[in-house]
C-alpha cells in the first residue's frame, strides 16, 4: 500500500448510479433492481391489487413492513413514471416456492399520509402496520387495531420522521454545579 | 409436489383472518381495559407482566379469562423501546455494528452479521473466504449458547428449576469462548462491515474442540431430564399448536415455523456465507405444540455441532478482513511508518467511509428465525435509514392465537417457547 494509493482513495468520489432500465414491467407495475434486488413500484391506489396478485402468484409470506421518510434526501432510483414522495412505505415479500424476495416501495405524500392496509392477505402485517403508524404517522386504512405499539398511547409526533429531532434529556450527576 | 407443499394443502388459517368480537386478539387499548364491563360477570381482564419472572424482560399480555380459561389476549410491548432505529441513522457505519448488537442480546453476532451484509451489499465488496468461516463459525457458537440460554429459561417457566442450572453452566462455557476470541461475552461488534474485528487468538481451535466434546454428553443430559419425562410431556404436549397456514399468514419463521412440519431455514433455502458448503439437517417438528418447538431448539444444539467440526476442517489461511482502502483502516505498522496512513486512520474512524446510495434488503436465519437489515444510503457515511426485522417482533404476534382457549397455566409455557427477546421486540 503505497501513500497514493492512500490519497487516491480518499478522494475518489462514490460512484452512484445503479441505472434504472426503463419501461421494465412485472405485474403491471414499474420494477427497478437495486444491488440485484428487485423492486416493484406500484402506484398508493392500486397497490393492494398487486398484492393480490403477487398472494397469489406464491409469495405468501410478507416478511417485513417498514417505511422511509425522504425530507433531506428527495433524489433517489425510482423509475421516472413515479413521481417521488416524502413517505415511501417499504413492503417485503417471501415465496418459499420460488425461494424469492420482492420488494413493494410505495410513495406516500406528506399531506395525505394514508395507505391502504394488506391485513386481508397478510394477518402478519398487523404489528409491523402497527409500528409504522407508531414511528411514521402513516395511517393504514382498514387496519383492525391501528394504536401505538412501541410508545406510550399518549406521546405526540413520530419520531423516525426526519423532522424529529433526537433531542437529549439533562442528566444530572452529584458532582454537577447547580446539582441539589 | 415438495413437502413443504403438501403440508400446505391440509392446513387451514381461517382462524388468523378473523376480526371483530370472536378473534383471538384483544383489540382494547389501556384507558378501554379500565372501562371494560363484560357482559357476562364471569369474564374479567387480568394483566400478566410487564414484571413476570415468566415473560422473559418486559413483555405485558392483556388476558380476557372466563375461570381459568383464555378468551382472548393482545401483547403489549414497548417497555424497552429506546430508539435504536432513531440511533442508527447517527451512527457511521463503522459504529452501526455496536447499535445492531444491543437489540438481540442473547444472539448478538446474527445483527452484526444481517448489518455487515447489507452494508457490503450496498459497498458491493467481496469479504475475504477466512472472514467467511469466521463469521459461519462464531454465528453456530452463538445459535448454541442461545439455545442452551433457552433450554435453561424454559425450564424454569415450566418448573424445572433444575435446567435453570445446568443450561446456564453450558452457555457460560460457549460464552467464554466468545469472550476469548471477541474481548466480551456478549455486544460483541466482533462481525464488521469489511470483515471481522481481529483474528482468531491463539488456542482457539483447542478451545472450540473442548466445547464440542464436552457438549453432547451435557446434551443426552437434557434428554434424560426432559426429553421421555411424562411431567415434561404433561406441561408441554398438545399446548400451544398451530399449523404452517397460519405461520405463514402471521409471517412467523425460525423454530416456531420449522415445529409445524415445514422446512424453511434460510441457512439452506437461500444460502449466504458458505452454508452451501457445510451438511447439517434442517429439523422439523409434527404437531406444532411446545414441545416439538423445545424437541427443535435442543436437537439444532447438536446440528449446529456438526457444521462447526465441518467449519474446523475447512477454515482456511488467509485475511480475516477485506484489504480494501475505502472500508479498512491501514495496519497498525503503517501507522508509524507513513503520515498518509495516519491520516486516512484518522480520516476513517472520525468521518467513516462513505457507502454508495442505494437501499437493499438482507436476511440471515438467527436462533429466532429470519433477522433481516434494511439499509437505505445516501450516498454519505451514515445509513440514511438503517431497519432491523426483528424474528422476535413478528413471532410474538402468534401468541393470542396459541393462548386462545387454553389454561392460564399453559401461557407461560407458550410463552416460554416462542422464545422473544425483548430488546428485539422494543428495539
Amino acid at each position: 500500500m503505497t501513500e497514493e494509493d492512500h490519497q487516491d482513495s480518499l478522494s475518489t468520489e462514490t460512484e452512484t448510479s445503479s441505472a434504472v432500465p426503463d419501461g421494465e414491467i412485472m405485474y403491471e407495475v414499474p420494477v427497478s433492481r437495486s444491488r440485484g434486488q428487485t423492486v416493484l413500484h406500484p402506484n398508493r391506489d392500486q397497490y393492494v391489487e398487486t398484492i393480490e396478485k403477487l398472494s397469489q402468484d406464491g409469495f405468501k409470506v410478507c416478511i417485513d413492513v417498514t417505511a422511509v421518510d425522504y425530507l433531506e434526501n428527495p433524489e433517489r432510483d425510482i423509475p421516472c413514471s413515479i413521481s417521488p414522495e416524502r413517505f415511501e412505505v417499504v413492503i417485503n415479500l417471501l415465496s418459499h416456492s420460488k425461494k424469492e424476495r420482492l420488494r413493494l416501495r410505495i410513495q406516500v405524500p406528506e399531506s395525505d399520509p394514508v395507505i391502504d392496509s394488506i391485513f386481508d392477505y397478510y394477518p402478519g402485517s398487523e404489528a409491523l402496520e402497527r409500528e409504522v403508524y407508531d414511528l411514521f404517522g402513516i395511517k393504514f386504512e382498514g387496519h383492525p387495531d391501528l394504536t401505538r405499539i412501541l410508545l406510550p398511547e399518549n406521546w405526540h409526533g413520530h419520531p423516525l420522521r426526519k423532522d424529529y429531532d433526537v433531542g437529549s434529556i439533562p442528566v444530572q450527576f452529584k458532582e454537577a454545579p447547580g446539582a441539589g | 409436489m415438495t413437502q413443504n407443499e403438501a403440508i400446505l394443502e391440509n392446513g387451514a388459517a381461517e382462524r388468523v383472518f378473523r376480526r371483530g368480537d370472536d378473534s383471538a386478539i384483544l383489540r382494547m387499548s389501556e384507558s378501554e381495559i379500565h372501562a371494560y364491563k363484560p357482559l357476562d360477570d364471569r369474564r374479567m381482564v387480568v394483566n400478566m407482566g410487564p414484571q413476570h419472572p415468566s415473560t422473559h424482560g418486559v413483555l405485558r399480555l392483556s388476558l380476557e379469562m372466563e375461570g381459568e380459561t383464555v378468551i382472548r389476549s393482545k401483547p403489549i410491548i414497548g417497555y424497552l423501546h429506546t430508539g435504536m432505529e432513531k440511533t442508527g441513522e447517527q451512527l457511521s457505519y463503522l459504529q452501526g455494528a455496536t447499535n445492531v448488537t444491543r437489540m438481540d442480546y442473547s444472539s448478538p453476532l446474527f445483527s452484526e452479521l444481517a448489518f455487515s451484509l447489507a452494508t457490503e451489499e450496498l459497498l458491493e465488496i467481496e469479504v475475504p473466504e477466512r472472514a467467511k468461516w469466521i463469521r459461519m463459525l462464531m454465528c453456530e457458537l452463538n445459535r448454541m449458547s442461545s439455545h442452551l440460554l433457552f433450554q435453561a429459561t424454559n425450564g424454569m417457566d415450566i418448573g424445572a428449576v433444575g435446567a435453570m442450572i445446568y443450561g446456564w453452566r453450558e452457555r457460560e462455557e460457549v460464552l467464554r469462548l466468545l469472550e476469548k476470541i471477541t474481548g466480551l461475552r456478549m455486544n460483541h461488534n466482533y462481525i464488521r462491515p469489511g470483515g471481522v474485528a481481529a483474528d482468531l487468538p491463539d488456542g482457539w481451535r483447542d478451545d472450540t474442540l473442548r466445547i464440542l466434546s464436552n457438549l453432547p454428553e451435557r446434551l443426552d443430559d437434557f434428554d434424560g431430564l426432559f426429553t421421555g419425562q411424562p411431567i415434561w410431556h404433561e406441561r408441554l404436549q398438545g399446548v400451544g399448536v398451530i399449523n404452517s397456514e397460519e405461520c405463514l399468514a402471521l409471517g412467523i419463521t425460525g423454530p416456531l415455523l420449522r415445529s409445524t412440519g415445514y422446512a424453511w431455514d434460510l441457512r439452506k433455502d437461500i444460502p449466504y456465507l458458505h452454508y452451501d458448503q457445510v451438511e447439517f439437517d434442517v429439523l422439523v417438528g409434527t404437531y406444532g405444540d411446545c414441545f416439538d418447538r423445545f424437541a427443535i431448539r435442543l436437537n439444532e444444539i447438536r446440528e449446529s455441532i456438526r457444521i462447526v467440526y465441518q467449519i474446523l476442517e475447512k477454515m482456511p489461511d488467509g485475511d480475516y478482513r477485506i484489504q480494501d482502502k475505502k472500508v479498512t483502516p491501514p495496519p497498525r505498522t503503517r501507522i508509524d511508518e507513513s503520515m498518509e496512513a495516519l491520516i486516512h486512520h484518522f480520516k476513517i474512524f472520525t468521518e467513516g467511509f462513505k457507502v454508495p446510495a442505494g437501499e437493499v434488503y438482507v436476511a440471515v436465519e438467527s436462533p429466532r428465525g429470519e433477522l433481516g437489515c434494511y439499509i437505505v444510503s445516501d450516498g454519505g457515511p451514515k445509513p440514511y435509514r438503517m431497519h432491523i426485522r426483528g424474528p422476535s417482533f413478528t413471532n410474538l404476534q402468534v401468541l393470542p392465537h396459541m393462548l386462545q382457549n387454553a389454561l392460564v397455566a399453559d401461557a407461560v409455557a407458550v410463552i416460554s417457547t416462542v422464545d422473544p427477546i425483548m430488546g428485539e421486540v422494543d428495539r
